[in-house]
């Protein structure tokens, strides 16, 4: 019975999104609006499709930490502290300027100051969700834009904890105790609350440091995808246990856990892993804050709710904006951080619950608040758009952005496969000024490597996702350097089919492999034994007493002869069954292959410039006359 | 064993040789409409300034078409049948370098060693680019002070372009009055500017030259 209920559960949430989603996205409205969108269809107050969203919320939330957790993933720590400036200054600025600013709205509006500033608090909070996932969509996560919001939803999430200890202090009835939402901490105070914080936060650093390295090692050498699939889940979970009990935001703890993963060489494979998970449970959680917009009391007091949101959305992204700008960004950066910034945010939810069960809030306000983010957060993509439509034009006149790389660049090369031929290949590339972004799916090749000190990650690259995580959207460049050869061809297949940009090298196994990566879509295949054969072939010449350089010829010559004879076989392959090309194949011996050299025009040149013979002759018969 | 063959080879060769003395066409594509070819050879293409202003006022003109030895014969392997090919194809030889020490890059010297042989460009059979043109189009880092008997060089450009104009006489082509811009080191962006387009009047009039 209950297995049915959570089937058809499962079944009216995935249709509403696979209805709502694509449709938003193709007017233009983005996947947000349209999980909203397909929430509010169908939630208590429309359709009635799902019931209490309140378990689906708890769980849905796991998204967001899974979002934190892969920005984690993204940010060194070298990179946190660089970003510090945007985290404690924008983001307390903000906090504190947006949060005292809203008080006095509240208080003009005639609430009590407690409670004035309680509103404010709460609602200066943003959408970590809908903000990082519109950024992202945009293309403005990387830049200063994306620093800038980022900054400030990290300092949100940090001062949710002391938000949490400070607001009961507000209430206005005595409190009886200030019970935090759940968990351990309840019965803790001050000090001890503090230091189980502390003991936390130092468990994440420590295991991320020091205890994850070498589990996921021994987890990858079972080649167990779903193994590893699970102990990244597992990760992500235990993390957020961990905080719930100490009751810090467990997003929080999630981005801790990342940032100190990020240097990992796990770190692109858990990202591939892990995303699909974000992605659903970040939809989820859309689909939840639409369906628990309460369409009564919005339809009970329309205006109230519209205009205490439209004024709460331009109270804060007027403000954000003027920040921005003291913060020295330009005035369209400044203005976009304002606009992304603007709506409510999902810890207003867990704020608002908390500050009416300790009496600072009236229950029937508390509701009230989180109708007005929930429509806020309804309003954001419409604000996006709207923002979009009539801010594109002046933006434009400031000339072009200075685009700040705040998190890893983009790589020019992605090299998949760093052993003997790979690393010859990328070190080239990399020493000539190209970024790079290796993989590999050897633990001990990575050990090694790391050893030397080059930054090789983990990973199967013939996984689409890996590929994505690697960069490969904005790479010009793949080389696909793997000695498994049915991996090669899956690899360069995919990539082919998804990233059309990419020009792709291949390493080939043999002449038939080299066909066969072509026909697959490698732009150019180099046979991996080719180029030593030949180095081989023209040092044995040398030995041999032929001179050095007619040497270095008859090799570039049986190299230019080989090469072409490889493309006009090439059709031939293509048509007929393998076994004719394999015939032709071992009998175009060396032996052969010279004589044919010998015998074709191609002789001609290789010393043609430099005999005398003809000239000689010429001489002799003029001589003769 | 390989050393036999090596010989066997060589002997092949030289047998070849005697019997096929021009080289058959193969498949050069060649468009009709470009009546001149030219041969670029500078080795370090993306750091120059002043050959890179001329390039692109030649790459301007349909009727030229390009040929880059550094970018393909980065191997220094010549393509001699190709390039023979490519010559017939043309009226009018433009070969544009940077001068180094006096001279051409190496590989321009390498390929009219390997391509303009005897019995294809010179000797008694050897008349196949008769009634060509040749252009040479050259950049030199010292000012033209510098390029006279008093001065810094000692000679003249002219003289150090003798040993092409006398390869261009042994092969029966007209020596056209070389293209030389002088200081190309130190020159302003303006001067440089007008260099290629004086550059494309006079390619335009060596063009103009072949129809008359």
């Amino acid at each position: 019975m209950n297995t049915d209920r959570v089937l058809i559960q499962a079944l009216v949430y995935l249709a509403a999104s696979v209805l709502a989603v694509p449709v938003a996205k193709r007017l233009g409205l983005g996947s947000v609006l349209g999980y909203l969108i397909a929430g509010a269809a169908i939630g208590p107050f429309a359709l009635h499709l799902v019931g209490n969203q309140a378990d689906v919320m708890g769980f849905a939330e796991f998204g967001v930490v899974i979002l934190l957790f892969l920005i984690g993933l993204e940010v060194r720590p070298a990179l946190l502290w660089t970003m510090r400036a945007a985290i404690f200054g924008l983001g307390a600025a903000q906090l504190g300027v947006v949060g005292l600013c809203l008080a006095l709205a509240a208080f003009i509006l005639r609430l009590p100051w407690q409670q004035a500033l309680a509103c404010g608090a709460i609602l200066a909070m943003s959408s970590t969700a809908i903000v990082l996932q519109t950024l992202e969509e945009k293309g403005l996560r990387r830049g200063a834009v994306g620093t800038a919001a980022f900054g400030v939803l990290l300092f949100q999430d940090l001062s949710v904890i002391p938000l949490l200890v400070l607001l009961p202090l507000l209430a206005v009835a005595p409190v009886v105790v200030a019970t935090g939402p759940s968990g351990l901490h309840g019965g803790l105070h001050g000090w001890l609350h503090a230091v189980a914080v502390l003991a936390a936060v130092a468990i994440i650093v420590a295991v991320g440091r020091y205890l994850t390295g070498p589990v996921f090692r021994f987890i990858a050498a079972a080649r167990l995808r779903e193994i590893f699939t699970a102990t990244a889940l597992l990760l992500v979970i235990a993390v957020t246990a961990l905080m719930q009990l100490v009751g810090v935001s467990p997003a929080l703890g999630a981005f801790l856990a990342g940032v100190m993963l990020a240097e990992n060489e796990f770190r692109r494979e858990l990202e591939a892993d892990i995303e699909p998970f974000r992605g659903i449970l970040l939809g989820l959680f859309f689909i939840t804050v639409g369906a628990s917009l309460d369409f009564g009391l919005v339809a009970r007091h329309p205006l109230l709710v519209l205009g205490l949101t439209v004024g709460l959305m331009a109270i804060k992204a007027e403000v954000m904006t003027r920040l921005g700008r003291l913060f020295h960004l330009t005035r369209a950066d400044a203005r976009m951080v304002g606009v992304s910034l603007c709506q409510g945010g999902e810890f207003a939810f867990v704020l608002t619950g908390f500050v009416i069960t300790a009496h600072v809030l009236p229950a029937p306000l508390g509701h009230l608040l989180n109708a007005v983010v929930a429509v806020s957060m309804v309003l954001t993509p419409l604000v996006f758009l709207v923002h979009e439509r009539v801010m594109t034009v002046p933006e434009r006149s400031d000339g072009p952005r200075p685009e700040e790389p705040a998190f890893d660049a983009a790589p020019d090369v992605i090299v998949a496969g760093y052993g003997r031929f790979g690393q010859i290949a990328g070190r080239l590339i990399e020493a000539n000024g190209f970024r790079t972004s290796v993989l590999d799916i050897s633990t001990s090749q990575i050990d090694l490597l790391r050893r030397f000190g080059r930054r090789v990650h983990y990973g199967d690259a013939s996984r689409l996702e890996l590929l994505h995580a690697a960069g490969a959207a904005e790479a010009k460049l793949l080389v696909v350097a793997i000695d498994d050869r049915e991996k090669a061809l899956e690899l360069v297949e995919t990539a082919r089919q998804t990233f059309p940009q990419l020009v792709i090298l291949a390493r080939a196994w043999d002449r038939r492999a080299a066909y066969e990566l072509l026909a697959h879509g490698a732009d150019a295949v180099e046979r991996e034994t080719f180029e030593g054969s030949l180095a081989l072939g023209r040092m044995a010449l040398e030995r041999l007493g032929v001179r050095a350089h007619q040497a270095h010829r008859a090799a570039a010559i049986f190299r230019r002869h080989d090469k072409r004879l490889f493309e006009k076989l090439r059709p031939l392959w293509g048509d007929e069954e393998g076994f004719i090309l394999a015939s032709r194949q071992s009998a175009m011996t060396l032996e052969k292959l010279l004589a044919a050299e010998g015998l074709g025009q191609q002789g001609e040149e290789a010393d043609g410039g430099w005999s005398t013979t003809s000239l000689k002759k010429e001489m002799e018969a003029q001589d003769g006359d | 064993m390989a050393l036999g063959f090596y010989r066997r080879l060589q002997r092949q060769r030289l047998k070849r040789r005697s019997q096929a003395p021009a080289a058959a066409p193969t498949t050069v594509s060649h468009d009709p409409a470009r009546c001149a070819l030219l041969v670029l050879a500078h080795p370090a293409l993306h750091r120059s300034r002043a050959n890179a202003a001329l390039l692109e006022a030649a790459q301007a003109r349909p009727e030229i078409t390009i040929h880059d030895l550094y970018q393909n014969y980065a191997d220094f392997l010549i393509d001699v049948e190709a390039e023979q090919q490519r010559l017939l194809d043309h009226q009018l030889i433009i070969l544009q370098f940077p001068m180094y020490w006096y001279s051409a890059p190496a590989l321009l010297k390498e390929w009219l060693d390997m391509v303009w042989l005897h019995g294809f460009a010179y000797g008694r059979l050897g008349t196949r680019l008769r009634g060509k043109t040749m252009l040479a189009a050259v950049t030199a880092g010292g000012d033209a002070g510098a390029y006279r008997p008093g001065g810094i060089n000692r000679f003249t450009m002219a003289e150090f372009l003798r040993p092409l104009e006398a390869t261009a006489h042994l092969c029966g082509l007209t020596w056209a009055e070389p293209f030389i811009v002088h200081d190309s080191i130190q020159m302003t962006e303006a001067s440089r500017r007008a260099a290629a387009q004086n550059y494309g009047l006079r390619l335009d009039e060596a063009i103009a030259a072949l129809r008359s």
